[in-house]
């Protein structure tokens, strides 16, 4: 089988680029990162132009040289880490929750999107429940799955990490079923006249063209499962955490407002680096299929 | 080549899966590891033999003393032996009682004196090993005491009157604060020097169980709430005060007022409504039980332990109060928390607990029938219960046996 692939489906890879010198690379890496570095740029200087021009005061919105130095001051009343340093610890806290929830949710979604694809009768059966799930605000679904989880005996990350897989399997499941079934009429009736299997043709056909939209949906999921390990933070009675950054700050901003602005840079920090890591296995698993319009 | 794909794509998994062994690992093994959760075992670990000594030997102490007092002979030898053999053998710390202790709100000076008792090893020479659980915004605590996750909870009295009318049979065993914190901010420049001059103004406030004080007032000064006045609901930074979007709003002293001040106030710009003197104050954090979980002789033993305990914890805070914000502070994992802040809250609450002036005669925890009572009737009259409360909403049994 595997030594005849079918002629139809076979992908050209494009050849890698003829040997580019070192010095291209870096240039060509520098044009890449020019418009994320533009944008930063742009904002930071909005952002005191815009305290300057409005008169916008500290408590409302603090310099950005206050922020940075309230990052390096020490925490637990001078005794611990600087807050930078905490801030990382707190954010690999949220990060390990929402990878544990992102890989719990995107494996249900993914079962779910099979099981839908095989069983129409199941779609039709589960999936007002599925989109059902997603209507109910996270802020009042996660307080029950932390009290529910807890009498059960379970520990408190289980809890979180559910909480996060609740919000990634949606996307995983929609975008997953959507990719199973892209594939065209024409290549579906080339694998029957071939007489392949129907797991011939999921393996083969189906699957191979539901990547990217797998993908789409996991970097949706990427991003939702890190507002899930946020939110249940606080009914699991964290300690650590982005989210109990944000509610201690909030709670304190009045005395120390540049401290919420670092918690949120801790939040969006997890996020990016999140996204990113799909959007890298994407470019690794998927991305020859792409550039090919596959 | 599709199978070269497939390989691609099964190594991700592959690595992906390790990922979450790992991380699923990791985060199983926090509990005995993690500063968080096993308080008492970090505790318990870093208690040096000589910090153990003392506190055998105050134990033999206290138990000395209370002896002729009447102490029920049998627990004071038994505390005094197993803090004894604590000594000899840090191990037999298992024998404890394990109870966990549900707080309201996140780790702040407010609780200071349950961690002074944990980091001094009040708890322990109480034989009991206590574990301190944060609340947050999302957490009942109780809901977490019925649901027997934790023995004890700190709340206030309104939340434990409207819980016990769904059937819960929680027990107030101790008003730990028997002042109120409450207060309501209002600019000088609105001119509210009595609850009177609400009247016509827009007034912040926590809705969710916070809220009585103000409405008892608005009630004695005959000011209706939907009429005289608009209420609206207070986030829990004071933003909407300092933006002067309100022209009154709810405040802790130790906490919102602080935040106030810090922003760069002086406090001579501020007029304050202290529901103390309106004698409209209703009980803040006092600690609960579960009444069947009190029924057990057993159980009381260990509540009254708690409770000596916890108040030794209170009373260490109320002439150390550096030290226990330093104990509070080495539990802020989110770093975000200031001495200052926490300073400022410290001898807030002392306040509350020990009077304004601190007067160590204070009975810590006693809870008056009359606050009992006007807090029932305040909670009947603004529809947090529907019938009046039951005098079993509370009990000075344990309170006796702790501090006789």
């Amino acid at each position: 089988m595997a030594e005849k692939p079918l002629p139809s489906l076979q992908r050209i890879t494009p050849a890698a680029p003829a040997s580019a010198t070192p010095g291209a690379s870096l240039r060509a890496a520098v044009r890449r990162s020019l418009p994320v570095a533009g944008v930063i740029v742009t904002l930071l200087i909005a952002w005191e132009a815009s305290k300057l021009a409005f008169g916008i005061s500290d408590q409302r919105l603090p310099h950005l040289g206050a922020i940075i130095e309230v990052m390096f001051t020490r925490t637990q009343g001078g005794t611990g880490n600087i807050l930078l340093a905490q801030m990382l610890l707190n954010a690999w806290s949220t990060f390990q929750v929402a990878l544990g929830g992102f890989l719990l949710g995107g494996m249900l979604g993914f079962g779910l999107a099979v099981l839908f694809m095989q069983l129409p009768m199941l779609e039709r059966g589960l999936m007002p429940y599925v989109i059902g799930s997603q209507t109910v605000p996270i802020l009042a679904i996660a307080p029950m799955v932390v009290v529910g989880l807890g009498r059960m005996g379970a520990p408190s990350w289980a809890a979180k990490i559910t909480v996060a897989a609740y919000l990634t399997f949606f996307p995983v499941t929609i975008g997953m079923l959507r990719g199973l079934r892209a594939a065209s009429p024409m290549s579906l009736d080339l694998m029957r006249s071939y007489a392949a299997s129907p797991a011939q043709i999921f393996w083969r056909l189906r699957l191979p063209n539901s990547l990217p939209y797998l993908f789409t949906s996991l970097k949706v999921a990427a991003s939702a499962s890190v507002i899930g390990a946020i939110v249940a933070e606080l009914p699991a009675g964290a300690r650590e955490g982005v989210g109990m950054m944000i509610l201690n700050a909030a709670q304190s901003y009045n005395s120390r407002p540049p401290a919420l602005y670092v918690a949120i840079l801790a939040a969006s920090l997890v996020g990016v680096t999140f996204y990113g890591m799909v959007a890298l296995a994407e470019r690794l698993i998927v991305g020859s299929q792409r550039t090919n319009g596959g | 080549m599709q199978m070269r794909k497939f390989f691609g794509l099964f190594a991700a998994l592959v690595m992906i899966s390790s990922a979450l062994a790992a991380c699923g690992g990791a985060p199983a093994a926090k509990p005995p590891t993690a500063p968080a959760a096993t308080v008492p075992v970090a505790t318990a670990a870093k208690a040096p033999t000589e910090a153990v000594a003392t506190e055998a030997a105050e134990v033999t102490q206290t138990g000395a003393t209370e002896g002729p007092e009447g102490t029920p002979a049998p627990v004071a030898t038994a505390a005094v032996t197993a803090a004894a053999t604590a000594a000899v053998t840090p191990v037999a710390a298992g024998a404890a009682d394990k109870v966990t202790l549900q707080l309201k709100w996140v780790v702040q000076a407010q609780f200071a004196g349950y961690f002074a008792a944990l980091e001094q090893g009040y708890y322990k020479a109480e034989n009991l090993d206590v574990t301190i659980q944060p609340g947050s915004p999302d957490i009942v605590p109780e809901q977490v005491v019925a649901g027997g996750q934790a023995q004890f909870g700190i709340d206030w009295m309104a939340s434990l009157l409207a819980t016990r009318e769904t059937g819960a049979p929680l027990v107030n065993i101790a008003q730990v604060y028997t002042r109120a914190g409450m207060r309501t901010l209002s600019w000088k420049t609105s001119n509210i020097t009595s609850p009177a001059d609400l009247k016509g103004k827009k007034v912040a406030v926590w809705f969710g169980g916070n809220e009585y004080d103000l409405l008892a007032t608005l009630n004695k000064y005959k000011l209706d709430k939907t009429t005289d006045l608009t209420l609206v609901t207070q986030p829990f930074d004071m933003n909407m005060f300092l933006n002067k979007e309100v022209d009154a709003a709810a405040a802790m002293t130790y906490n919102e007022l602080y935040q106030v001040l810090s922003a760069g106030h002086k406090i001579d710009e501020l007029n304050i409504i202290d529901y103390n003197v309106e004698s409209t104050a209703m009980p803040e954090d006092g600690i609960f039980v579960n009444g069947e979980w009190l029924k057990d002789a057993k159980n009381k033993d260990i509540a009254a332990r708690f409770l000596r305990a916890s108040f030794k914890g209170w009373a260490y805070c109320r002439d150390n109060a550096d030290a226990c914000v330093g104990y509070v502070l080495k539990q802020d994992s989110s770093g975000v928390m200031t001495k200052e802040a926490q300073k400022w809250q410290m001898d807030e609450v002392n306040k509350l607990i020990w009077g304004d002036p601190i007067n160590p005669k204070t009975k810590i925890g006693y809870l008056t029938p009359e606050l009992f009572t006007f807090a029932a009737d305040t909670a009947l009259k603004f529809g947090v219960i529907k019938q009046p409360a039951s005098p079993d909403a509370y009990t000075h049994e344990i309170w006796d046996l702790a501090t006789k």
